[in-house]
């Protein structure tokens, strides 16, 4: 613990709405308890680990280790309130570079770790807590479907070094057989390939996006705005009965979703 | 399997997907929903010149399993890698929300997913991740009433966000052909280098991830030959079994102490995971 990482996003901002009373003696998975709107929460980042004992998850990545330590942190939360009429709310401050690739993590199952975790936060918003994901950095792939993607509100900032996507831009571009240019290019007449918070937002998988002054170093002002939007974000989720993602389905980009969806229900029961 | 046996059985691997799910299904019960006559393509490969399909790579079947109601979701590994985009997103996501619904309403209903995908398809990036989110979201959500059972056979496997997807189902059947794993060899070869993974290194991949071997380590649960009626019967026998008292996702604390006790110096031998899961997770 002698190297001084990188500060990242996910770091600054757990730090900034949660303090640093770490719940556990984890390293890049940072787990918080504190409050929100007057009553106790749980805050979860995942942050950079130059000395993880898995080599290829030293750099903010989601690894075997990291996926199921999310997972407990969120099983806790589900146990402890089990038979609690008020179920505390879960927030995820995300900031993940990518899942860990490396031949580690495939032999022992990554893929499961993972399914830790994404399946904790499903069963933590199906049981009735409120789950909010923050997205203050970068939200990539398999790490933000690990982390956050089970939320019950998306809430993003909007900033440069803020972006959601199913791959990095220069694997992705291997990947399709293009280049970084012709994937840049075809990204402005395809919004779902976007890498920016606006074409994102198009998508309608966000419930806010906000515009601090940065996102890597926040202003006093930025870190009560984006305390006020998860205060709402908690209101709103209380206001609705659902505890589905069935609020993301509005987009403006996303007609075939729902026409598969409108399909299916008609089509579902009938002879 | 001697020869004889060998030139009768019904290959599940050689079906394709919509074949694949009329095996599962009681003979005479499938109907398919939101088919190919209903012509909702992606929206998205069109406006990047490439060739869309009326399923978009998703078959729905809906029917019966010994009776009880069941869908199966049947992604077909012949078009654009089994990858997933919005429109078959949606057609697996959606099934099983409905599925869900149904369970709530006093109806069992239960689903099996045939997975065979490279995991979002790239060319619908974020959507293709949305929906991936939205069926893990719904397995987790039908798998409180009744088993959500993944089968994958085989020859595309099981990787990307369709993995962790396979991870939260109740059972997993594989045959030997099979291979799950989140990143694919080459993704890793090429994020990571040659010797982190060699990815033409095919004992090394089916070593590491393949169905043997992933069944051996209790990462899945029945190992069955490529004969169709082995999968019917491994699926039936599952679902008979009922949803199980904790899930394999549940397990943190097992798999947390398994890999407290991992070398993190030494690249694993397939032979070091199963010793260490043999212990940690029997």
């Amino acid at each position: 613990m002698n190297t001084t990482p990188t500060r990242s996003n996910g770091a600054t901002w757990l730090e900034s709405l949660a303090g640093s009373a770490a719940v556990h003696d984890w390293p890049a998975v940072r787990v918080v308890d504190a409050m929100l709107a007057g009553a106790p929460a749980r805050f979860i980042a995942v942050v950079p680990d130059a000395d993880n004992r898995f080599p290829r998850a030293r750099n903010g990545e989601v690894g075997l280790v990291e996926g199921w330590q999310l997972a407990q942190a969120v099983q806790e939360t589900i146990e402890a309130d089990r038979d609690a009429p008020h179920k505390r709310p879960i927030v995820a401050v995300i900031d993940v570079t990518s899942q860990a690739y490396g031949r580690r993590e495939e032999a022992f199952g990554i893929h499961q770790a993972l399914a830790g975790a994404a399946g904790a936060y499903a069963q933590a918003r199906l049981a009735g807590h409120p789950v909010i994901g923050l997205i203050v950095g970068l939200a990539m792939s398999g790490a933000f479907l690990a982390h956050g993607y089970q939320a019950n509100r998306l809430i993003a900032l909007e900033d440069p070094g803020v972006m959601v996507h199913a791959m990095g831009k220069a694997s992705a571009a291997r990947i399709t057989l293009r280049s970084v240019e012709a994937l840049e290019a075809l990204a402005q007449s395809v919004p779902p390939m976007a890498y920016d918070i606006g074409s994102y937002a198009s998508l309608g998988l966000l419930w806010k996006v906000l515009r601090p002054s940065s996102a890597a170093t926040p202003s006093a002002d930025d870190v009560a705005l984006v305390r006020t939007t998860l205060e709402a974000a908690l209101a709103d989720i209380a206001a609705e009965p659902e505890r589905d993602l069935s609020g993301r389905f509005d987009g403006e980009h996303r007609a075939a979703s729902r026409r598969v969806r409108e399909l299916l229900r008609t089509q579902w029961d009938g002879h | 399997m001697n020869i004889e046996q060998l030139l009768q059985r019904d290959s599940f691997i050689e079906r394709n997907a919509r074949n694949r799910a009329r095996g599962l299904l009681d003979a005479g019960s499938m109907r398919e929903l939101v088919g190919p006559f209903d012509r909702v393509t992606s929206p998205w490969l069109a406006r990047q010149h490439i060739v869309t399909q009326a399923d978009d790579g998703v078959v729905v079947a809906k029917g019966t399993l010994d009776g009880v109601a069941t869908v199966i979701l049947a992604i077909e590994g012949a078009f654009q890698g089994g990858s997933m985009g919005e429109v078959g997103g949606a057609k697996i996501a959606g099934a099983l929300e409905l599925a869900a619904r149904d369970n709530r309403n006093g109806t069992p209903t239960q689903a099996v997913i045939l997975f065979e995908t490279g995991g979002v398809r790239l060319q619908e990036a974020n959507l293709g991740l949305a929906a991936i989110a939205e069926i893990q979201s719904a397995i987790v959500d039908l798998r409180r009433y009744r088993p959500v059972i993944g089968v994958s056979a085989g020859t595309v496997g099981c990787y990307g966000g369709m993995s962790i997807a396979a991870g939260l189902c109740s059972y997993l059947v594989l045959t030997r052909e099979a291979r799950l794993g989140l990143n694919g060899p080459q993704v890793i070869e090429q994020e990571a280098g040659l010797a982190e993974f060699d990815s033409r290194n095919r004992a090394l991949i089916w070593g590491l991830t393949g169905g043997e071997q992933r069944c051996a380590t209790h990462l899945a649960d029945v190992l069955v030959d490529d004969d169709t009626v082995q999968v019917r019967t491994a699926v039936a026998g599952l679902f008979h079994a009922g949803p199980p008292a904790i899930h394999r996702s549940e397990r943190y604390a097992d798999f947390l102490a398994s890999l407290a006790q991992v070398d993190t110096a030494q690249q694993p031998a397939p032979a070091d995971v199963r010793a260490l899961y043999g212990k940690g997770l029997g």
